[in-house]
């Protein structure tokens, strides 16, 4: 089906592109034998299967071709053969480092698209798992970027406060990655009081040990010299490479979704948008550290204001009704078979809606035909956006710089290949 | 600001401009192919819309027999905090559109994935190979005539 190219000299497709296109960096007076090296897919810095071919002059990158799709696993192609309910275990394998937050994306959208409204309670608990998986991918990201250049503990450190939050994740859903914790109208269990008094032991040592941790870095001279004025991305840059989430902000844009385009309770929350203006990997990491303070600011107004009550909304045609009244009632009964035979019946129609993920924005995109069945659903992947910019961040700089700059943008191979 | 932009396109491009719908807040517009480029060069550089963050681009393939499929922009203007959807219809035997790359170098991996899952080939885009999809494969999956399962002998694997 394709058209057939002119014969090439080049073996694929990728290694001509970039021998031929991608290098418009000429640095004099080094080593003159350009060579190819192929990193990954199989290599530690690169975050999971990334394969990236670069072309160096001497210890210099002159030119960088990031290629995908050796995790991809047709995810969209799979969304429109299930229904609504059927896709949400999926979305846990997205952004594997923070599923909670890919399961609220998903049930909103599927919600603003059938006209579901729910609960303020379930409201208040998708924030809370939101936030709680915003702090954990962060650590994750810290944790990593600072074992990438060379310092271990940060990663222990970082690990064993990010083992508290998987704890609660745990007795939450019943799983610590695999939650597919929403439902569509609401989410699959309640927040307990033992969940609260986790949290509340979790957020009352964080402050300080996050200060520990960032003391590590902060004033440590090869950290700082390994990433300050590394991977410098101007304003105007990021915003045309449609960078969004932390890297985004780290250049000085005030956008973030959950104050631009605020769902769930957001707009009641009083909380700062952190933005640093170097835009380079020091300045992402500084925003990831502060987000988690901000995040913490968060999850505290959430447990004061959190309202009892119903974490379901009430509404049989699209919300699966509970167990127990399946088995005792016969109108349950009834929905309930329809509801997982047949999917729940949004109108014709199309949606985007879009949260502030902790990698970027993740927006999920829905097109309906009226039956149980998308008829077409675009992820939106934030690292899959965010990776594109890679190789205008390495061009220029040395090759030990690169598993810098990749642990500095926190890409997720499993969103970005979906 | 629905009403803004709406006579702002209208005046600009009176011929461009299909169709406009709104369902659940989401402003569309549907626009002619051929003033893709145009059109989305005037919102971003118009300074009262400046929709300057292009945060989507996909193909959907609406399986109709003439305009069979569509590609779809999602463009956010960070000034004034508004979303707008903006779409072309593609038919299967002109299967060409425009590149945006000119204008929004994202949109550059973007429109390699909708070439790469339907087959949509953008015109003056500076490097447009599959994106996820090995180079040898030869079907566009996420068309509608492509089985679930595959297409048995599709992709080569390695010889023992």
């Amino acid at each position: 089906m394709n058209t057939p190219q002119e014969q090439s000299p080049y073996k694929s497709k990728i290694l001509e592109t970039l021998l031929t296109k991608a290098t418009d960096v000429i640095i004099e007076d080094t080593l003159e034998n350009g060579m190819v090296l192929n990193m990954g897919p199989q290599h530690p810095a690169t975050h999971g299967v990334l394969r990236l071919l670069i072309h160096i002059d001497g210890e210099t990158v002159i030119g960088c071709v990031p290629e995908l799709g050796y995790l991809h696993r047709g995810y969209e192609k799979i969304a429109e053969n299930s229904t609504y309910h059927e896709f949400i275990p999926h979305t846990d394998r997205l952004d594997y480092l923070a599923p909670l937050s890919n399961n609220t994306a998903f049930a909103l959208a599927v919600e603003k698209l059938a006209g579901v409204e729910i609960p303020k309670r379930a409201k208040y608990i998708r924030m809370i798992i939101s936030e709680m998986a915003r702090i954990a991918s962060h650590l994750v990201a810290i944790g990593t970027m600072a074992m990438d250049v060379g310092a271990l503990t940060v990663l222990l450190w970082a690990f064993r406060e990010r083992e508290k939050l998987q704890d609660i994740m745990d007795l939450l859903t019943g799983a610590r990655f695999t939650t597919s914790y929403t439902r569509i109208g609401g989410v699959a269990s309640d927040w307990t009081p033992q969940c609260t008094s986790m949290l509340k032991d979790f957020l009352e040592h964080f402050d300080e040990n996050l200060n520990e941790m960032e003391k590590l870095l902060n004033t440590n001279r090869i950290f700082l010299e390994r990433t300050e004025g590394i991977g410098v991305i101007s304003k105007e840059q990021a915003i045309a490479m449609g960078l969004t989430g932390p890297n985004l902000r780290a250049t000085g844009v005030d956008y973030d979704v959950r104050r631009a385009f605020p769902y769930l309770d957001y707009e009641n929350i009083d909380f700062n948008v952190i933005t640093y203006t170097e835009g380079d990997s020091l300045a992402r990491y500084w925003v990831r550290c502060d987000e988690m303070r901000e995040s913490t600011k968060i999850l505290k107004q959430c447990l004061e204001k959190m309202p009892e009550g119903e974490i379901l909304a009430h509404d049989p045609k699209n919300v699966l009704p509970k167990k127990f009244n399946v088995y005792t009632k016969m109108e349950e009964l009834i929905h309930d078979f329809m509801l997982v035979n047949f999917g729940l019946n949004p109108p014709v129609g199309e949606v985007y809606l879009s949260v502030e993920n902790p990698k970027g924005e993740l927006g999920f995109y829905i097109v309906s035909d009226g039956t149980g069945y998308p008829w077409r659903l675009k992820i939106r992947s934030p690292s899959f956006v965010n990776l594109q910019s890679l190789p205008l961040l390495i061009k220029g700089h040395m090759v030990s710089d690169i598993v810098a700059i990749i642990g500095s943008i926190d890409p997720v191979m499993g969103e970005a290949d979906k | 600001m629905k009403e803004l932009i709406e006579n702002k396109l209208r005046n600009q491009f009176p011929q461009a401009i299909l169709e406009v719908s709104e369902f659940r807040g989401d402003l569309t517009f549907l626009v002619d192919k051929n003033f893709i480029v145009e059109v989305c060069k005037f919102l971003r550089d118009d300074p009262e819309l400046s929709f300057n963050l292009l945060v989507d681009l996909c193909g959907v393939d609406r399986a109709k027999r003439k305009d069979r499929f569509e590609v779809v922009y999602h463009l956010i203007s960070i000034k004034n905090k508004y979303r707008l959807r903006l779409k072309v219809r593609v038919d299967e035997k002109d299967c060409e559109v425009e590149s945006l790359t000119s204008i929004f170098p994202t949109a550059n991996w973007h429109e390699r994935e909708t070439y790469d899952m339907y087959g949509i080939k953008f015109k003056n885009h500076p490097d447009l190979r599959r994106m996820y999809m090995p180079e040898e494969f030869e079907y566009y999956p996420l068309r509608k005539d492509f089985p679930l399962l595959g297409i048995p002998g599709s992709l080569q694997l390695p010889k023992r």
